[in-house]
This record gives C-alpha cells, sequence and structure tokens, in this order.
C-alpha cells in the first residue's frame, strides 16, 4: 500500500481547512516561482520526465500534450483550460480536488500555464457543482489578494490569470472542443480534429485543455522531482491516482493510491471489500462507465493502469470502479448507462444520435428478453458501426459497455430471451 | 421533446436585471477577452434564472441576446441545449434524482420511491401543493456517495428511503439543513473510517466518520 508520505492529496477528505492557510501548511504555494525559474521548456521535460499521463480518460502523456503548444507567441495568446465538467458515471475525484484542495488546482494552473506560456487559463466546472464552484472562486479570491495570481503571479515575473465558468449540464462537454465551443458560447458540439486545440482552440488560440487532477499533481511532481513519481506505479504507467469506488461494495471511497494496484487488494483495502465477500462478485466496470465491464474471472488478478486495463480489453479510464455483486441486473445495468448516452448524445452526428436511441430501445428490450437470439448480434453489429464513426468519442462510449456486456454475459441475455419465450407459449396455449 | 413543451406557455411581459445583477454582468463580461461576449451567455441565462424563481423567461432571452450581441436564436439555442436551464416555472424546490447506473446500484429507486409516495409526481411534474418539482437527471458526479438527490443547488447523499423522507420533511417545514452525507461523512472517505491519512490528519479533525444521525433533523 501506498505511504501516506507518498500521496499527494493529503486532505482529500476535507479534514483540514480548505483555505490558503491550510493549503500553505500542507506545502501548497511554496516557493512556486522557483518552479517557474526552470524555465518553460524545462518544466515541460520535468513532467515528461515524471511519466505522467492525462488523468481525465485517455491517458496520454501530459507533457508530451503541453508540448505541441507552439514555442513562440505570436498574435493569438496561448490558453489553458481545464476541464472540471466531471460526469462520466463513477468519476467523482475532482469535485473532491476542487472542494478539499483548489490551491493544488490553482497552482497547478499556473505551473501549466507557465510551462505553455499562456498568460491566462479557463476552469470550466459542471453547472451542477454550485456549491463547488463557490468553494474554488473563494481560492480564486484568495490566491489573487495573495499575490499568487495576477501581475508578477507568485512573485515569478509571470502575469497569470484564472477564470471560472460553469457550464450548465452537458456531459458532452467533457469532450474537450465540446467544452471549447460551449467556453464560446455555443451549444457544446465536438468540433472536427483536425486542426487539435494546440494550434486552434479556444476562440482560434493556442490551448491546451486538461483534467483536473493532471494540472493538480503538477507542482507536486515538480516539487519532489519526476523521478519520485517515476518510481511509484508501474512502467508507462507511473505515479499515483485517486480511485472512486462507488457501487456494491461495504465501503464506497476515493482512495488515492499507486497506480498499478490489484484491483482486488484495492477493493478490498479501501472498500471494505464486495458487499457478501469476493466470490459475491458478478463484475467491475475499471474506468467509469464509458470502459467496458469485467466479470469475476478476469477481476482476480488484474492491475489498475492503462495498460493491463487495455490488454483485459477495457480501460482505466477515470479509474471510476464501479462494482457490481451478484444482485445486479447486470442487463438492466448496462441499459441504464444506453439511456444515460442516448440522453447525452449532442445529436451532431447521425451514428451517435439515431444509434444510442436504438442501441437503448434495444437494451431495453434484452432486458425483458423480449427479442430473438439472433438480435444480440444485430446489436454487437450495430455497436461496431457507431464505433470510430463520429466525430467525438461518445459513440465509442455508447458502444463499449454494450459490446463487454454481450462479450462476458451473452448466456444471462440468452437465458431471458427462452425465459421470456417459454412465458409466450404458455400463454399462448391458454 | 417539442421545444413548445419545453418552453413556458404563460410568459411575463417583461424582464429586468437587477441592479445588483447588472453589475454582475458588467464583472462576468470581463472575463472574456474583448469581443468575445458571447461566452457570457450561459453565465448570464444562470443569472437571469437565480432572479426569476428559477426559470428563465423568453424576454430574458431576447434581453440577453441584446446585452452580449447575439442573435435571439442563438441564446434560445444554448438555453434548450443545456440541460440545467428551466424554460417553464418549477417548484420552489426543484428535486433532481441521479438515477444513473451507481446511483441506481446504491438503491436510487428506494429515493425516487420515496418521493412519489410522498407526491405522487413523475419525473418533469410538479406537487400538488406546488413546492416540489421531480426531474430524474443524469449522473451528478458524486457517485462514491450514492444515491444523490440535488436540491435547487445542493446534494444531499447517501439516501436511502427514509433518509428521503426525512429531508423531504425538513424541506417542507423550512428547515435549514446540513447539506451533503446525510450519514455524516465529512467527504468521500469509508464511511467507519479512512483507509489512508492517518498519519497526517489534523489532530482538531473529526474521528473519521461521525456517529450516524438517526434522521436529518436530529
Amino acid at each position: 500500500m501506498l505511504n501516506d508520505s507518498d500521496r499527494i492529496f493529503t486532505n482529500i477528505y476535507g479534514w483540514g481547512d480548505t483555505g490558503l492557510k491550510g493549503a500553505k501548511a500542507r506545502g501548497d504555494w511554496n516557493k512556486t516561482a522557483k518552479l517557474l525559474a526552470l524555465g518553460h521548456d524545462e518544466v515541460v521535460e520535468r513532467i515528461k520526465a515524471s511519466g505522467l499521463r492525462g488523468r481525465g480518460g485517455a491517458g496520454f502523456p501530459t507533457g508530451l500534450k503541453w508540448s505541441f503548444m507552439p514555442k513562440v507567441v505570436r498574435q493569438r495568446p496561448h490558453y489553458l483550460v481545464v476541464n472540471a465538467d466531471e460526469s462520466e458515471p463513477g468519476t467523482c475525484k475532482d469535485r473532491d480536488i476542487i472542494r478539499h484542495e483548489p490551491h493544488k488546482l490553482l497552482e497547478g494552473c499556473l505551473v501549466a500555464g507557465f510551462a505553455m506560456r499562456a498568460h491566462s487559463a479557463y476552469i470550466y466546472i459542471r453547472g451542477e457543482f454550485v456549491n463547488e464552484s463557490r468553494r474554488l472562486q473563494a481560492a480564486i479570491d484568495e490566491a489573487y489578494d495573495a499575490g499568487l495570481l495576477g501581475k508578477n503571479a507568485a512573485k515569478s515575473g509571470w502575469d497569470f490569470d484564472i477564470y471560472l465558468h460553469r457550464g450548465a449540464g452537458a456531459y458532452i462537454c467533457g469532450e474537450e472542443t465540446a467544452l471549447l465551443e460551449s467556453l464560446e458560447g455555443r451549444k457544446g458540439q465536438p468540433r472536427l480534429k483536425p486542426p487539435f486545440p494546440a494550434g486552434v482552440g479556444l476562440y482560434g488560440c493556442p490551448t491546451t485543455v486538461n483534467n483536473v487532477e493532471s494540472i493538480a499533481v503538477a507542482p507536486t511532481i515538480l516539487r519532489r522531482g519526476a523521478a519520485w513519481f517515476s518510481g511509484l506505479g508501474k512502467e508507462n504507467n507511473t505515479g499515483t491516482k485517486l480511485f472512486c469506488i462507488s457501487g456494491h461494495v461495504n465501503n464506497p471511497c476515493n482512495v488515492e493510491e499507486e497506480m498499478g494496484i490489484p484491483l482486488r487488494e484495492l477493493l478490498e483495502k479501501h472498500a471494505g471489500g464486495v458487499r457478501g465477500g469476493w466470490k459475491n462478485l458478478l463484475a467491475v466496470i475499471p474506468g467509469g462507465s464509458s470502459t467496458p465491464l469485467m466479470p469475476i474471472e478476469v477481476c482476480a488478478d488484474i492491475t489498475m493502469d492503462f495498460d493491463a486495463l487495455r490488454n483485459a480489453g477495457t480501460g482505466l479510464g477515470t479509474a471510476g470502479v464501479i462494482v457490481m455483486d451478484k444482485s445486479t441486473d447486470v442487463v438492466q445495468a448496462i441499459a441504464r448507462l444506453s439511456y444515460f448516452y442516448k440522453h447525452e448524445s449532442c445529436g451532431q452526428c447521425t451514428p451517435c444520435r439515431e444509434g444510442t436511441g436504438w442501441m437503448w430501445r434495444m437494451m431495453e428490450r434484452l432486458v425483458r428478453g423480449e427479442a430473438e437470439s439472433h438480435e444480440i448480434d444485430t446489436l454487437e453489429q450495430v455497436t461496431r458501426q457507431i464505433e470510430g464513426h463520429t466525430i467525438c468519442a461518445l459513440g465509442d462510449a455508447a458502444a463499449w459497455p454494450i459490446q463487454g456486456l454481450i462479450k462476458h454475459f451473452r448466456p444471462e441475455i440468452e437465458r431471458r430471451i427462452s425465459a421470456r419465450h417459454s412465458v409466450d407459449a404458455v400463454n399462448a396455449a391458454e | 421533446m417539442s421545444i413548445e413543451s419545453r418552453i413556458a406557455s404563460n410568459q411575463p411581459d417583461n424582464f429586468k436585471f437587477s441592479k445588483e445583477n447588472e453589475s454582475q454582468i458588467k464583472r462576468i463580461i470581463a472575463k472574456y477577452p474583448k469581443g468575445r461576449q458571447a461566452s457570457a451567455v450561459m453565465p448570464l441565462l444562470d443569472l437571469a434564472q437565480r432572479q426569476h424563481d428559477n426559470w428563465i423567461p423568453m424576454k430574458a432571452i431576447e434581453l440577453i441576446a441584446g446585452k452580449l450581441d447575439m442573435a435571439e436564436i442563438r441564446v434560445l439555442e444554448v438555453a434548450t441545449f443545456y440541460t440545467m436551464f428551466n424554460l417553464k416555472p418549477v417548484g420552489q424546490f426543484f428535486l433532481q434524482a441521479c438515477t444513473t447506473t451507481p446511483c441506481w446500484l446504491r438503491g436510487s429507486d428506494e429515493m425516487m420511491r420515496a418521493i412519489k409516495d410522498r407526491y405522487d409526481i413523475n419525473s418533469g411534474e410538479t406537487s400538488a401543493c406546488g413546492k416540489f418539482s421531480l426531474l430524474e437527471v443524469e449522473c451528478l458526479g458524486a457517485c462514491v456517495n450514492a444515491p444523490i438527490l440535488q436540491v435547487n443547488d445542493d446534494f444531499y447523499e447517501d439516501l436511502d428511503y427514509q433518509t428521503t423522507c426525512d429531508l423531504l420533511e425538513c424541506l417542507e417545514a423550512g428547515k435549514s439543513l446540513p447539506v451533503g452525507s446525510v450519514l455524516g461523512r465529512s467527504g468521500s472517505e469509508a464511511i467507519n473510517g479512512a483507509t489512508t491519512l492517518a498519519t497526517v490528519k489534523p489532530k482538531t479533525a473529526s474521528a473519521g466518520a461521525k456517529k450516524k444521525r438517526s434522521s436529518i433533523n436530529a
């Protein structure tokens, strides 16, 4: 188990003072100017060397992403945009960073913004987080008052502003280009890439969009050294990670652990184990609703990192671990996710707009067994026609949970269909 | 859902921002670069909604369009795209119940049943007394504290049938309630005490999770 001394978010549960004084006592904003004195490119290099991979789901190397920003600022200013539109079912880590460790995020904004030669950052927070956004705004105000933001931020010689922007209820705005559209005052419909935001982003200017957790860990990585961070976890999957454990465990919780921790250890050490014991486990969705579920056989010795989970046909995603015990109606659980994606499709691309509704209606029939066996194959084929055929990954995200269900629980779906047929036959005979 | 059914048929003749909100609007527009005032459309719609009993009349859409130099249809487009903007009246207590899979696994059906039993309403409806509106919503992003009921701006967490009833009773009686977990969790630590951070815990902190309250108003 990770030592407390290696944990970055030491106030994640909100026990201590979340204000500036408490944050400083925990080491935040400690000689930030010294970090910036490393220079733009050195900060990027050190984040690269730490092996940090984006914590928002895709796992793209953070330092590399920063390095895509132009090295020289021309007429168009550079922007850092922080994606705090946390809405992936099963995920609630950014919320805790925002309400309990807001200064880690703000200091991270300054460090990351400086690295990519940006003088402004926008934090886009989901609209439902009203109290969290108040907390964050209070922290921003505090940082300005203390000279940590604004002109000559933290006496670094770099001018830096942070603006908070609230969303208004649209999962799709967690997609980076939809987020930029929304920030510009339009419907959150994703843009075609290329051009990528690093070239043409917010207001047509070079922009990098990062997840809250990726930004919030950056100052600690610089302080403690890239080698410290890359020494934790596994090769290519380094560092610590906030895991959100929800569903059928005895004690659902958020916890910061080492990347690559075995799933079983994660659940048993921190979440009190699966309700009714390990043998009562049915399946786990390892990384937020978009990632395909894993049955107990796979869960037994899987480790929680990007590569291991990808090799198991699923993904680490946001590390939102959703646990389902044997009492779960697994078809209904996935059907509910299908409804979620239908509800959240922005309607721009036909395969997603029409497909998510079609898949949901099909899933509802499968819940009741009102289908023929061959329709399972039809559904699987339809998911393949949505996946990869849309501008953004929402189409993929809607397809994957269903693919996972069919792959691992096809006998259960078929059992329902034949049970339904038997009932129908009896009714017909009467 | 057709656009007509989302917009109130009964509209006020006028809408004006309060003086306080007018100066707030200036501060909001100043957050964005010159010429990019359209970025302020969501914050302004939110302000209008807060000022106007939690729903946005069409006159406010017109007014905001004028202020931000946007076509009215662009503002309406934004107002209808995002689910948090109400274009028709809702009750004084707007109950948004999360029923997405993580909440569902932790018993959101029971939370919904408690609301339905009490007010005989379905998602999208308002109680006979006019005070409570219910909306089934998608993931509220607090899954470790599921199930969640959002009442206006506040999240109530770790609910079940009885605690939902207790919560509604408090709202009816106009009592103020501690926001957050009804089990007394300070955040998203394990209910029987966190498994980490014991060595860095401030001495003043409460000893992990507080004792379960028998009822919210206790």
